[in-house]
């Protein structure tokens, strides 16, 4: 390994150790993808976990997501929690039998040994109920703190898996201030340069952080959001009809399931928005989780009727 | 006599399911090995997050050789007959019968079919792979490449799709061996989906990852302990209690002990270290239930407090899962900054909660509904729990109108409980107010507890903050009752109304499933009743209840909501937890259905019955009535049967001997003097009027022949009979009585 220069060491900046976890899983086979350009409440819902996780075909990913989750928000006034924040996400279908150690090869890889460290497998069983989504898992805890998620799904999008894909989550924040040493997240040195040059994660994120945090609890415009939520949900499900797979034997693809899907994670959104506004009660709350479920399963299982979904996987070409 | 060793390691498996997981693998394995012909000696399971453990010992060699004799058909028989023996037998040809002889039914057939025993070896083999495809884990999961759709290929493993083997989490190996106890012992190596026992283990995933050759349990024991893996539970949960509280002790301080949370840490690691974490002093400030909570739920670490002092200390245990090369310093380091982040979050909760909301005006109707002040915050979170209209039950209307329902009810019930009604407006409209809160948001489970905390923050009188904590208890059998009459009459209204609630949309109880918890919520109100002496109609209480104004939004056709007949249903309901509580405070069952009428509503009259009649049945007098009372009632139901005519009252004229003369005259004054008593409630002195009764009716049944000749004169005794079954039941049904 060609050494690094101090600017760029995981335990220095904050795009040190983004770049540490690329060069990581790169060289393990996984295409290193860019952020999904739509807002998502985590990396799974990026299309490249949710729809690739579905059918027979083996795929292996890594990517960053921005993930928003509006009720996170704290007016940038507490250390560890961010309405925007960065997670990594892996995905390995099908997972590999030694996932564990990749895994805990990819901590080594960014400065964190196991035997100065006190890392856990926690139970933690994972479910998206908006995707229709569970697998078993657990947190990993670095000395008591959670810095990532591992599940190996079991369904997707109310579909069973098959094969089991494998799927880590880094909460990349958390991480870098642990490697960094940091107590608050805006302290966070981002590109790694000291004194003038330096730029910090609050440089990059307080203000938006305030302003969001704002926006997010007292002036988003509700009465736009319902109506964002149901277009949104129409569109979806107009986009999956037009695509729909005709009675011929030519015509057996679905011809427009990432559209309809990106229609499914602006409903999820808007949702989460209308949520941390506090407009939104109990019951509401289960109606709207389960309309942004069937869009979810509806493009799921339009997904299995694409080249991608592995429709022809196995057939002779 | 060889000793089996069987290891099933695997990826994490959850703390809360390690034990049950190691006893159900011991119970299936020995249950198999036994009924396939085998006998052991001994058997004791072992359990770390990484592996199930299995020790079984002085096993026999081979199952038995088994002799089983077929009875078939006699020689004669058709043809059909003898080929449907032979194929129950597993005979291809009647030459392999042999043929009996009896000397009734001539020659038949039989089969002898001897099975030779089997090598223990093969058993096992044949016996393991089965128990870990079915094991019972409550959840279990597919993994790899195994798990793709049948007929796929993945870097040389077969798709077996949904048949791929399941697990709690991926199963990494297995360890298998067998022998005798001071010779080699050999590997049985059966196969499941690809994975092949063998001798084979690894100790610590950092400190030891080699492997690890086993040859049977005390070298594999030895072997894991040097490899840092404390197989046995029980052990690491003791180094954990004792090494914690010597730390803590080391430090001024004494461990806040909790079994569940020992028990689960020791499911968390393979090699204890206890280590001492701290936190600002400035965070006690925060409820030390909250605090607790957050450490332990998130953390999994152990809260400490001064030795012999209230409160909790800044110092907090945490077990890790190595022994780190710097004597733990990083892992203190990193625990301590987790532990401040969850209690600046706490914190955060805990101020913002006695702040404003933010949309004060918007809360304006909803605050005018309930008579709150807008510039108190638990006021505030009323006020929005209504405005949200969060819903209760799609039935039962929103949580504004619930409150609004146990608001009213907890009115009527202060005119019985005799609790202030002002205070008990004040604390029924601020009891659900802090499910509002972000404390409670966080932790559910301190619903109450916090509502209480930010009540008398907020000044409001001690009495009406009790009532918040306390209109929730009690919670169980064994939970405390409310401090107060203010707290006891909430906790009435809010139980009876969830109860009455519940019974009008017919989503009561079945068999095992209470979702809502209404049998508790039955119970407490039982306890109450009881043990704090309420006399309350419930019949009277249904009706209060059970107004659908309140039902709001939910009832916009109230009549097709709500099933009016549902109430003796929901009384028989209460008679039924009325029982299982009497019962199990000692009280006999005939009594309790002896005094337990169909419409009897008030439950401590009922129980003070029971008692005065467990006193009265039990005494001299009591048990002599008791048989002539049965003897009365015996004779008058047999000739009921025959279609006698019975008299429709006593007539004086009609009686003719002085010891029917007396009895009437006696059951008429201790008729009166029962009555009289249980108007009163005085069920001691309407027992001992009764008492009266049993030297007249003891002398009736001596001198006095009640099949006189005379029509009429039987016809009169009759009826005299029917008095006294009449006058004791004025008090209890005699008859439900067993001795």
């Amino acid at each position: 390994m060609t050494e690094l220069p101090d600017h760029m060491s995981p335990t220095r900046s904050f795009q040190g150790l983004i770049l540490a976890l690329h060069n990581y899983w790169a060289d393990k086979g996984c295409a290193v993808l860019q952020p999904y350009d739509m807002e998502v409440g985590a990396g799974t819902f990026h299309p490249a976990t949710t729809l690739r996780a579905l059918g027979p075909k083996p795929w292996k990913a890594a990517y960053v997501q921005p993930s928003r989750r509006p009720s996170d928000g704290r007016y940038g006034e507490n250390p560890n929690r961010l309405q925007h924040y960065y997670q990594y996400q892996v995905i390995l279908k099908p997972n590999p039998s030694n996932l564990q150690e990749l895994y805990l090869g990819s901590l080594k890889a960014i400065g964190l040994d196991p035997l100065l460290h006190d890392v856990r497998f926690v139970e933690d069983d994972w479910e998206s109920p908006t995707l229709g989504a569970w697998g078993l898992g657990w947190e990993c805890w670095c000395d008591g703190m959670e810095v990532s998620q591992f599940t190996y799904f079991q369904q997707v999008c109310g579909i069973e898996c098959s094969p089991v894909a494998g799927e880590l989550t880094y909460g990349l924040e958390r991480l870098a201030m642990y490697v960094q040493g940091v107590d608050n997240v805006y302290d966070l040195n981002f590109n790694g340069r000291e004194g003038e040059e330096k730029i910090s994660y609050g440089d990059v994120f307080l203000q938006a952080e305030q302003e969001y945090s704002r926006h997010n609890f007292e002036f988003a415009d509700t009465a736009m959001l319902h109506r964002h939520f149901i277009d949104a949900e129409k569109e979806c499900q107009a986009l999956l009809a037009a695509g729909a797979p005709g009675a011929n034997a030519n015509q057996m693809l679905h011809k427009c399931v990432f559209p309809a899907y990106d229609q499914c994670i602006k409903a999820s959104h808007v949702f989460n928005l209308l949520d941390a506004r506090g407009v939104i009660s109990v019951t509401e709350r289960q109606s709207y989780i389960l309309r942004v479920r069937t869009l979810a399963k509806a493009c799921g299982e339009a997904f299995l009727l694409t080249e991608a979904g592995g429709l022809n996987f196995g057939k002779a070409a | 006599m060889p000793d089996l060793l069987l290891e099933l390691r695997s990826e994490e498996i959850p703390a809360r399911m390690q034990r049950k997981a190691a006893g159900d693998l011991k119970k299936l394995v020995t249950d198999a090995l036994v009924e396939a012909g085998l006998t052991y000696e001994g058997a004791r399971e072992y359990w770390t997050p990484r592996r199930l453990t299995l020790d079984i010992r002085g096993l026999t060699a081979r199952s038995a050789d088994q002799r089983e004799e077929i009875k078939g058909p006699s020689t004669k028989a058709p043809e059909q007959a003898v080929q449907g023996f032979l194929r129950k037998a597993g005979l291809s040809d009647v030459s392999e019968a042999q043929i009996v002889n009896d000397p009734k039914k001539g020659d038949f057939y039989v089969a002898v079919i001897s099975k030779p025993g089997r090598p223990a070896e093969q058993i096992i083999a044949a016996a393991i792979p089965g128990i870990i495809r079915n094991f019972p884990w409550p959840k279990s999961m597919r993994w790899g490449a195994a798990s793709m759709p049948k007929g796929a290929r993945f870097s040389g493993v077969e798709g077996k799709g949904s048949e791929s083997l399941r697990w709690v989490r991926p199963l990494q190996s297995i360890v298998c061996v067998f022998g005798p106890e001071h010779e080699e012992t050999q590997v049985i190596p059966f196969e499941i989906d690809g994975l092949v026992a063998a001798n084979i283990t690894y100790g610590h995933r950092f400190h030891a990852p080699e492997p690890i050759t086993v040859r049977r349990f005390e070298d594999y024991v030895a072997s894991l302990e040097k490899a840092k893996v404390m197989l046995d539970a029980d052990r690491r949960k003791d180094v954990i209690l004792h090494d914690a509280r010597d730390l803590a002790f080391a430090n001024g301080l004494d461990l806040v002990e909790d079994e569940g949370l020992l028990e689960e840490v020791s499911g968390l690691v393979e090699w204890p270290h206890v280590l001492m974490g701290e936190f600002e002093q400035d965070y006690l400030e925060i409820p030390a239930e909250i605090i607790r909570l957050t450490i332990k739920t998130n953390q999994k670490c152990f809260v400490t407090r001064p030795q012999g002092g209230e409160g909790l200390s800044n110092r907090f245990i945490l077990v890790s899962n190595i022994e780190a090369k710097d004597g733990g310093k990083e892992i203190i380091h990193g625990n301590g900054k987790v532990v401040r982040a969850r209690l600046s979050d706490a914190k955060h909760f805990w101020t913002r909660d006695q702040g404003n909301l933010p949309d004060l005006e918007t809360l304006k109707d909803s605050a005018a509904k309930f008579g709150l002040h807008l510039d108190k915050p638990l006021d505030q979170r009323m006020a929005k729990l209504d405005a949200l209209n969060v819903t209760f039950h799609a039935k039962l209307g929103t949580q504004g109108e619930r409150v609004a329902r146990i608001r009213a009810l907890a009115a009527e019930l202060a005119k019985v409980t005799g609790a202030d009604p002002a205070l008990v407006d004040r604390a029924a409209v601020l009891a659900k107010a802090d499910l509002r809160t972000e404390a409670v948001g966080e932790f559910p489970e301190l619903q109450g507890l916090m509502g209480r905390r930010y009540a008398l923050l907020q000044g409001e009188d001690a009495s009406v903050a009790s009532a918040i904590e306390d209109h929730w208890k009690p919670n169980g059998p064994s939970d405390r009752l409310p401090e107060d009459k203010v707290g006891l009459t909430v906790a009435l209204a809010d139980k009876l109304d969830t109860l009455v609630g519940f019974w009008a949309i017919d989503e009561k109880p079945t068999g095992s499933k209470d979702p809502f918890a209404l049998r508790r919520a039955a119970l407490g109100v039982v306890r109450i009743l009881l043990e704090r002496k309420v006399p309350l109609s419930l019949s009277q209480t249904f009706a209060a209840a059970d107004n659908p104004a309140f039902y709001g939004t939910a009832a916009a056709n109230p009549e097709e909501v709500y099933d009016r007949a549902y109430k003796p249903d929901l009384l028989s309901f209460f008679h039924d937890r009325l029982k299982v509580y009497l019962r199990d405070m000692g009280a006999r069952h005939d009594i309790i259905d002896a005094v337990l009428t169909p419409d009897a509503d008030d439950l401590l009259m009922i129980a003070r019955r029971a008692e005065a009649l467990t006193a009265f049945i039990t005494s001299e007098d009591g048990k002599n009535l008791l048989a002539g009372t049965r003897r009365a009632v015996q004779l008058l139901a047999a000739e009921e049967k025959k279609g006698t005519v019975v008299a429709d009252g006593v007539a004086d004229e009609l009686l003719r001997l002085d010891a029917e003369k007396a009895l009437w005259s006696a059951i008429r004054s201790a008729s009166q003097e029962a009555s009289d008593a249980i108007a009163q409630e005085d069920f001691r002195s309407a027992m001992e009027a009764l008492s009266k009764l049993r030297a007249p009716v003891d002398r009736f049944f001596e001198e006095v022949l009640v099949n006189d000749e005379d029509a009429a004169i039987r016809a009169n005794r009759l009826a005299l009979l029917k008095a006294i079954r009449e006058a004791t039941a004025t008090v209890a049904d005699f008859s439900k009585i067993v001795s």
